[in-house]
């Protein structure tokens, strides 16, 4: 694609309202951006857009994030991803700054933390529901292994109290030996 | 010095939440409340009741709402960098070597690994705010009398209604701020 500034602000524009009206996180915004890349303007193949979604879900961070640098960058080089990247998190930036200023002014007030108090009990309910639906797609595999690792994760961290990064370091080095093992031996325990 | 704190802290976060979505939330209450304590459990909680509601990554989201609380304009600037590089740097590195790779054992194996870790750490990080929810800040007791009967009947009734019709989180917060916010003015 042509580095002319009309490209240029186009993907910023894309990015930036892709980002200020994608509510409920990463997987939502990779079905939005084929829509706008793929459908619209046919920047990109189908297949690109399928892979770029498994590379952004296969890497750390935000999932949103992830995938604007890959599509900026295979679209524009360097600059387009660091286009991409601003247009992505200006939204989230800009709103959370006017929150934050305006959370420390009303926290006290007694209609707002009845308000946030009664949140509390709903957010709760939407992370619990959540980890029910994650969790039943783990005990649904029928694999010991994933469920040992869920459980003994669960006791290692909320009840034993290791620290987080070495659990998430012990169980990523393990998934990545068991499942060459497996590739080896022609099994699936994970 | 805060700034290089808020850099690192983020960067952690960054660097060692997979799977999208909720992941994150366990690694920032990790670094923001228990080892810096930047924001108390129950500002944390409010933290994440208002980056269920606005649009934008909950890492993002944090990076900017810490940074502001704790170091102004510039915090949030240093933590929303630290949230985003490793990013950078792994997704393309990634995107080379899938294309010189196409079938990566070894990442999937890493994904496969993480995928039932991730949500044991989100369930402890549900429980501890439920905690919260159930008893204040005082914790866990046996005794029914510190027990929030409002927060239990919320909670119950919203996950009830989240499993049977699978219903909008945004619809839930709201309705649960609105009904809870009315019976906590009134009682």
């Amino acid at each position: 694609m042509e580095k002319n500034s009309k490209n240029y602000f186009t993907l910023f524009k894309s990015t930036f309202f892709l980002s200020a009206f994608t509510f409920g996180g990463g997987y939502v915004i990779v079905p939005m951006m084929k829509k706008k890349f793929v459908d619209k303007f046919g920047w990109l193949e189908e297949e690109e857009m399928l892979n770029i979604a498994a590379i952004a879900q296969s890497s750390p961070g935000a999932m949103a994030v992830n995938a604007s640098i890959l599509v900026g960058w295979r679209l524009l080089g360097l600059s387009g991803a660091l286009v991409a990247i601003l247009g992505t998190i200006l939204p989230p930036f800009i709103i959370l700054s006017i929150i934050s200023l305006f959370y420390a002014a009303f926290r006290d007030n007694a209609v707002v933390s009845a308000v946030l108090k009664g949140m509390m009990a709903g957010v709760c309910a939407v992370i619990f529901d959540v980890v029910i639906t994650m969790g039943g797609k783990i005990i649904k595999t029928r694999k010991w292994l994933p469920i040992l690792i869920m459980v003994g994760a669960f006791i290692v961290y909320y009840v034993l109290r290791v620290n987080i990064i070495y659990i998430i370091v012990f169980c990523a080095t393990l998934g990545a030996l068991v499942s060459l093992y497996d590739k080896h031996a022609g099994k699936e325990h994970i | 010095m805060i700034y290089l704190q808020l850099f690192w802290s983020f960067l952690q976060i960054g660097l060692f939440s997979f799977g999208g979505g909720m992941a994150a939330m366990p690694l920032i209450q990790n670094q923001v409340v228990d080892i810096h304590g930047w924001l108390t459990l129950a500002e944390f909680t409010d933290l994440i009741t208002i980056s269920e509601m606005t649009p934008g990554p909950i890492a993002i989201n944090s990076a900017t709402f810490v940074g502001t609380q704790i170091a102004g304009f510039g915090g949030a600037l240093v933590s929303t960098l630290g949230s985003i590089l490793p990013s950078c740097i792994i997704v393309l590195s990634l995107a080379w070597l899938y294309s010189k790779y196409q079938e990566l054992v070894v990442i999937k194996g890493i994904l496969a690994g993480l995928r039932p870790t991730v949500v044991a750490l989100i369930l402890s990080a549900g429980l501890s705010i439920l905690v919260l929810a159930f008893w204040g800040s005082a914790g866990f007791t046996w005794n029914l009398a510190s027990l929030d009967f409002i927060a239990v009947a919320l909670f119950a009734g919203w996950l009830f209604l989240l499993r049977k019709f699978d219903l909008n989180p945004i619809v839930v917060i709201l309705g649960s701020g609105l009904i809870g916010g009315t019976c906590y003015l009134l009682f």
